[in-house]
């Protein structure tokens, strides 16, 4: 690859004041930008001389800058997280971007993720969908030798791939109808791939949904754009399969209250 | 802002709820597809078939209306979970982005809440043309060979047949595809041969179908 050099871009960024207030976009002059930095180090850049000039810096969310919180959420040229596969926000390199550019940076887009201003939305549905049932309880006290529990080696690996999201939210803006099932049947597949996920399996799956209606995403078509634009590569597959333990669970749980079972 | 108490009401429909009913109607109305256009390929073995088939079909009314009222259910079902999905689908994005590019998403899968409405309006002219008879003047609730051979003769209503089978064969591609995905059934192992074996379905659905306006057109049927 060859070495670092200066490129100089134009910038489309959505500008927002606050909840609920109109947004919109505004160009930016940016010259001068290394191709060696990230993408995160571009916009410090771009705040940086904002703030010299006096304006108002642009709101950005990050935290860990290095792929594993899963703050940084810009839809970058109508793709969230931008043009490299596998790679949030954080991790893209001017490098990905050439001389004259113009780059369009917009938020998620989505009822259920209100932008609280410019680039940054309040991604606490998720939250409340993981606070609905994706856990697994656990009673405290001694510790439980490891390997007590057998864990057939392939479920291990399938949750292990489930559990690699890290709730960045990118499914969600990227699918057409904002549907927030990749997430869900990510958090679903996860725990009920495991046999400490077993108890409370149908409890989860159905109010993981339930609460994922309630905040407002969309319904899956199949179009496959989250997994398209999912940072940690989950497979639409997680989807078919908190499908498959959600009608299960709706036509198998016991109603409350319902006798004991036995023959008819 | 808290983060864990919701105020929000859930639906009491859920999304993947709707979703299975339309998979499961989606199986009903492909099985009448299917069969309605194997059973129409008659129209090549001339007028006695044809309209002897036909004859065969209302022979029993309870199984007559039997199958049309499924059928009916089955449509309005799925097309009132269609719908309903399809306000909830535009409510969640109420600001839409200025730029988005589709890395996935394919032309069958974009076109879906198109092809839908198109097949809707398809089959209502359909019934009004062939069944009910309202559509032409010359109809004739014995003879279906002449029906057929007077209603395709114009080129603006076989022109519309071909559009709707095309729209039909989109449809039922990602449809397919869809109500595996929806009901669970899709796995890593049966992935490609269901594809392969849809696009092969498909296919054949819309080129027997729109054989039969091009075959009276071309004047091999008449
Ligand atoms: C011959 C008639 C039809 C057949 C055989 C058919 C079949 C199917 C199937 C199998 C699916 C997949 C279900 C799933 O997502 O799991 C589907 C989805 C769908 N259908 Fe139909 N359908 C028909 C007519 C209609 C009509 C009349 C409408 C609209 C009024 C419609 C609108 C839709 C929509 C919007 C979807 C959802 C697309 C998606 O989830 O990607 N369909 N259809
Ligand atoms: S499934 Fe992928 S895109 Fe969706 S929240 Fe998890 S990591 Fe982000
Ligand atoms: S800032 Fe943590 S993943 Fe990008």
């Amino acid at each position: 690859m060859s070495g670092s050099k200066d490129i100089n871009i134009k910038l489309r960024i959505w500008r927002q004041k606050g909840p609920g207030t109109k947004g919109g976009l505004v160009s930016y002059d940016v010259p001068g930008v290394s191709t060696d930095s990230s993408f995160l180090e571009m916009l410090d850049l771009v705040n940086e001389r904002l703030m010299e000039k006096g304006d108002e810096p642009i709101a950005i969310d990050h935290d860990c800058r290095e792929g594993i919180c899963g703050a940084c959420s810009l839809v970058i040229n109508g793709v969230p997280h931008g043009p490299r596969a596998a790679t949030t926000t954080c991790q893209l390199h001017m490098r990905s971007f050439h001389e004259g550019q113009t780059i369009t940076v917009e938020p998620w887009m989505a009822k259920a993720f209100p932008v609280i201003k410019d680039l940054i939305v309040d991604r606490s549905a998720y939250d409340r969908i993981i606070a609905a049932g994706g856990f697994v309880s656990v009673n405290t006290g001694v510790g439980v030798d490891a390997n007590a529990i057998p864990v057939p080696k392939e479920n291990a690996e399938l949750a292990m791939d489930a559990a690699a999201c890290i709730g960045c939210g990118a499914c969600a803006a990227a699918c057409p109808n904002a549907s927030a099932m990749l997430f869900v049947g990510a958090k679903v597949s996860h725990l009920g791939l495991l046999p400490q996920g077993q108890p409370e399996r149908q409890e989860r799956v159905l109010k993981m949904v339930e609460q994922m209606d309630a905040e407002g995403f969309g319904g899956c078509t199949n179009m496959g754009e989250c997994e398209a634009a999912c940072p940690k590569e989950i497979k639409l597959e997680v989807i078919a399969r908190m499908n498959r333990d959600y009608i299960g669970a709706k036509v198998t749980k016991r109603p409350k209250g319902a006798d004991k079972g036995g023959g008819a | 802002m808290s983060a864990i108490q919701s105020t929000a009401e859930r639906p009491v429909f859920g999304s993947i709820t709707l979703k299975a009913v339309m998979a499961l109607t989606g199986i009903v109305l492909y099985g009448f597809v299917f069969v309605h256009m194997v059973g129409n390929i008659q129209l090549y073995q001339g007028p006695e078939k044809i309209n002897g088939y036909a004859a065969f079909l209302k022979s029993v009314p309870p199984l007559l209306w039997g199958t049309r009222i499924t059928l009916l259910a089955a449509v309005l079902l799925h097309a009132l979970a269609a719908f309903t999905l399809w306000r909830r689908n535009l409510a969640a994005r109420p600001v839409g982005y200025a730029h988005q590019s589709f890395q996935a998403a394919g032309i069958t899968s974009r076109t879906m809440y198109w092809t839908g409405p198109v097949i809707a309006l398809f089959v209502i002219y359909h019934l009004l043309h062939f069944t009910l008879g309202s559509a032409h003047s010359q109809f004739s609730h014995t003879d279906v060979y002449t029906n057929v051979v007077v209603g395709f003769s114009n080129v603006w209503v076989s022109g519309f047949y071909v559009l709707a089978m095309l729209a039909l064969g989109f449809h039922l591609f990602h449809g397919g595809f869809s109500l595996f995905q929806t009901l669970g059934l899709r796995t890593p192992k049966y992935e490609k041969p269901i594809k392969l074996v849809l696009a092969v379905l498909c296919t054949v659905i819309v080129v027997v179908n729109v054989s039969f306006p091009i075959a009276v057109l071309a004047g091999l049927v008449k």
